[in-house]
């Protein structure tokens, strides 16, 4: 038997290191034997610590929401006496468990290693087909061929915009220069998305591959991983993988015994959102500030160090491997006309079920929302999806049938994104959230432009006055006009779709900002100054609102009516929250 | 062995001099935990690029801090997901918890307080990330018991 434990970053945040510090110590301990094991991230993230058992012929069982004192029974019932502890599981081989619908309407190829390998055990990764497509690629020796099956493949990047992978490798190639880089773009700045921090974390190998075999394909002999300071494990768990390829021969000099040479080397990001634009990212890793520059020249002829340089984000590099494997046709068979395979999306928000969904193109929002996440939580009303991060925009709840496809998405006025899928429900307040995003992008606008510069600063200041209950008639028409003028005169993305976020909630949700202009009220009960909070006559001096409230705003005596004093109430919304009585109202 | 195959990029011609800079930068933050006058100084001595230069590169990206800081750092997350989650009352509990502002430091120089945009953990939300220890599924009344589940864990490693 063994036992493995998920140790993505969720799960140590669920507390999964130390249910496996306990494991280690009970598995030396004289009771049942097993051996004990690590894994990355199944993308189970709302019933994480994940632990997994697996006995001698491979069958395996997960329970979900492990905590150390259920780990004696586990180990008693299932591991010594073989009878899995039916009410803990959450999916098993023989069909057990609650939750496998939600990995059965998957179809995981970007994520085909996640939580079901040790990232930090070569081996683990060799052991289910690892490094193959590399050394098919270096006997094949023929990179046009390849770059022939990538755009066969119908990949396109999933970083954002969508180009051809094999394209983008096909101009690279054709590029003349002194060197050749690939960069991975690690940057995820999206934020509310988690892909690639998973796949780095569970799977860093399938990466660094795609990467190599991408070398290969365009002539480069160094890649750099651009990856973001806030994702400490990822890193580690890169340097570890780099090393150990770099020691078996998988990636440095002469890879395999050909003539192909490859290093790999990461570099922290520092902090800048537009350095996940490529020609930003590039001037990063040059040691510059971060901003963007013109295109053309395409990074595929003037890149890195002015070399031509392919520039692919990291679930791009992750399909790679799988594509040489499993063909072309394996591939493209998946998806709708122009979008091919997968896209891993990553689920937050007021779903049930938050995680990690990799599904096929062409399944519908209302799918992955409600069959596979099991809808919106605590039964609350589906209100929209919020896809691309700062550059997409909110798609609501009547356009749930909308396929997963580059344009269906784009023709909503949002963007397909890396992946990032925030769920909204009735209690979020969509001028709220286009203010949320404009003051993300306002922060991160490195300032080349005027437009993106002071174009949503001035955005930021509108929408800002709006949810204060300032806001003015022609403010609607202003933020339109502003919109259009900041999306046509800046030179990079970030400035170009920096208003999308405003424009679709205007699109769908106008007389969400009709109501804060004119009638000074937030349909949402979220925007604070628009919001009081009164305790009335069915407070039962229960005394639970006046322990929560973290201002110490409620007083009141035992089985007394309590009272809320006003300008101590920060409208956190917890007396609402933890009164069972529905004595508090808020206006 | 390995040692040998890993190119050393700084003395490759083509790589630049101005391609250490941010590790450098970060090297020194590392060490400090901010970036002192005497480093940029240091910094500029080393790579032969002005001080006007690194210090602009240095203030343009959020990562570089001017100031020293406390002990730990404890982030809250602002992203898109710890925002719908209720982000905001997170960091209002932690202000009057600690009786300071974002970016500043409490008094006995044990946290500060810094706002980020996303730590990758939004089924979590909201998040909050002190040193390298994630604690997710908060509400503000959870604070509390936060801070002092780490000032005791602190205290133990100290212990021992
Ligand atoms: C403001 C801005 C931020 C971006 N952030 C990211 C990012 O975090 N990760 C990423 O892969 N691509 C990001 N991109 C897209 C990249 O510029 C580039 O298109 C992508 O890395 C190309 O890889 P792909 O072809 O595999 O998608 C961003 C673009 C813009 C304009
Ligand atoms: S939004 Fe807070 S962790 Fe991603």
């Amino acid at each position: 038997m063994k036992i493995l434990v998920g140790l993505g970053t969720c799960g140590i945040a669920a507390g999964s290191e130390a249910i496996y510090r306990s494991l280690a110590a009970k598995a030396g301990n004289g009771g049942p034997r097993f051996e004990l094991g690590k894994t990355g991230c199944l993308g189970m993230c709302y019933i994480e610590p994940l632990v997994e058992v697996v006995d001698d012929s491979g069958a395996a069982w997960q329970y979900g929401g492990v905590t150390e004192d259920k780990l004696d029974r586990i180990l008693e019932e299932h591991v010594a006496g073989g009878r899995p502890v039916d009410e803990w599981l959450v999916w098993s081989d023989d069909g057990r468990g609650t939750e496998g619908a939600y990995l059965a309407r998957q179809n995981r190829i970007v994520l085909r290693n996640c939580g079901r390998i040790d990232p930090e055990v070569l081996e683990e990764y060799l052991a289910v087909g690892g490094y193959e497509a590399l050394r098919k690629v270096l006997q094949d020796k023929d990179p046009d061929a390849l770059i022939n099956l990538v755009v066969e493949s119908g990949l396109r990047g999933r970083g954002g915009a969508g180009f051809l992978t094999g394209m983008k490798w096909r101009f690279t190639r054709l590029a003349t220069g002194e060197h050749k880089y690939i960069i991975c773009n690690a940057d995820e700045g999206d934020p509310g998305a988690f892909m690639d921090r998973s796949v780095l974390e569970s799977d860093p190998h399938s990466v660094l591959e795609g990467m190599a075999v991408a070398g290969y394909a365009i002539g480069a002999d160094h890649g750099y991983i651009y990856a973001r300071a806030e994702y400490p494990k990822a890193i580690e768990r890169l340097n570890i993988a780099i090393a150990q390829a770099e020691a078996r021969g998988f990636l440095g000099d002469r890879i395999l015994g050909s003539d192909f040479s490859f290093h790999i080397r990461l570099k922290e990001g520092a902090g800048a959102f537009v350095c996940g634009e490529e020609t930003a990212l590039i001037g990063s890793i040059e040691g510059h500030r971060g901003m963007p520059r013109v295109r053309p020249p395409f990074p595929a002829t003037k890149g890195l160090w002015g070399c031509p340089t392919s520039i692919n984000n990291v679930e791009t590099f992750a399909n790679v491997p799988w594509i040489i494997a499993n063909g072309a046709a394996a591939f493209n068979c998946l998806g709708t006309a122009n979008s091919k395979g997968t896209k891993v999306f990553a689920m937050a928000g007021k779903v049930r079920r938050g995680g990690l969904v990799e599904v096929p193109m062409g399944i519908s929002i209302r799918e992955i929302v409600f069959e596979i996440c099991g809808g919106i939580a605590n039964d609350r009303k589906f209100k929209a999806v919020q896809m691309g991060g700062p550059s997409g925009g909110c798609i609501p709840a009547e356009l749930y049938d909308t396929v997963i496809d580059y344009e269906s998405i784009n023709k909503t006025g949002a963007i397909m994104g890396s992946g990032g899928l925030v769920v909204m429900d009735e209690t979020t307040c969509m001028v709220d959230i286009a203010r949320f995003f404009l003051d993300f992008t306002q922060r991160e606008s490195c300032g080349k432009c005027t437009f993106c510069r002071v174009g949503t600063k001035r955005m930021l200041e509108i929408l800002t006055r709006i949810c204060e209950g300032e806001g003015r008639d022609g403010d609607i028409e202003l933020l339109e006009h502003l919109a259009h003028l900041v999306k046509n005169n800046s030179l990079c993305g970030l400035g170009q779709t920096a208003p999308n976020p405003v424009l679709t909630t205007l699109k769908y949700f106008r007389s969400e900002y009709e109501a804060h202009i004119t009638n000074k009220k937030c349909p949402a009960h979220h925007c604070q100054k628009l919001l009081s909070y009164t305790i009335t006559e069915a407070c039962t001096g229960c005394t639970v609102c006046g322990r929560v409230c973290p201002t110490g705003a409620i007083t009141g005596d035992k089985k007394q009516v309590h009272h809320l004093d006003q300008s101590k109430c920060i409208q956190c919304d917890e007396c609402y929250k933890s009164c069972k009585f529905h004595a508090i109202v808020r206006s | 062995m390995s040692d040998h195959k890993r190119i050393d990029f700084r003395t490759l011609q083509y790589a630049g001099q101005e391609g250490r800079l941010i590790p450098l930068l970060q090297q020194a933050q590392a060490q400090d935990g901010y970036i002192a006058r005497e480093r940029l100084q240091e910094i500029s001595e080393q790579t032969g690029a002005p001080i006007a230069q690194i210090y602009g590169v240095a203030t343009f990206y959020a990562q570089f801090r001017f100031q020293p800081v406390g002990k730990h750092i404890l982030r809250v997350c602002h992203g898109t997901a710890c925002h719908v989650a209720g982000a905001k009352a997170i960091s209002e509990a932690l202000e009057s918890h600690f009786g300071i502002h974002d970016g500043e430091t409490t008094p006995d120089r044990e946290y500060t307080l810094e706002t980020v945009s996303c730590l990758g953990c939004c089924s979590l939300a909201p998040v909050i990330m002190i040193d390298g220890a994630t604690y997710g599924n908060l509400s503000p009344t959870d604070i509390k018991k936060v801070i002092k589940q780490h000032r005791q864990a602190g205290e133990e490693v100290v212990k021992k």
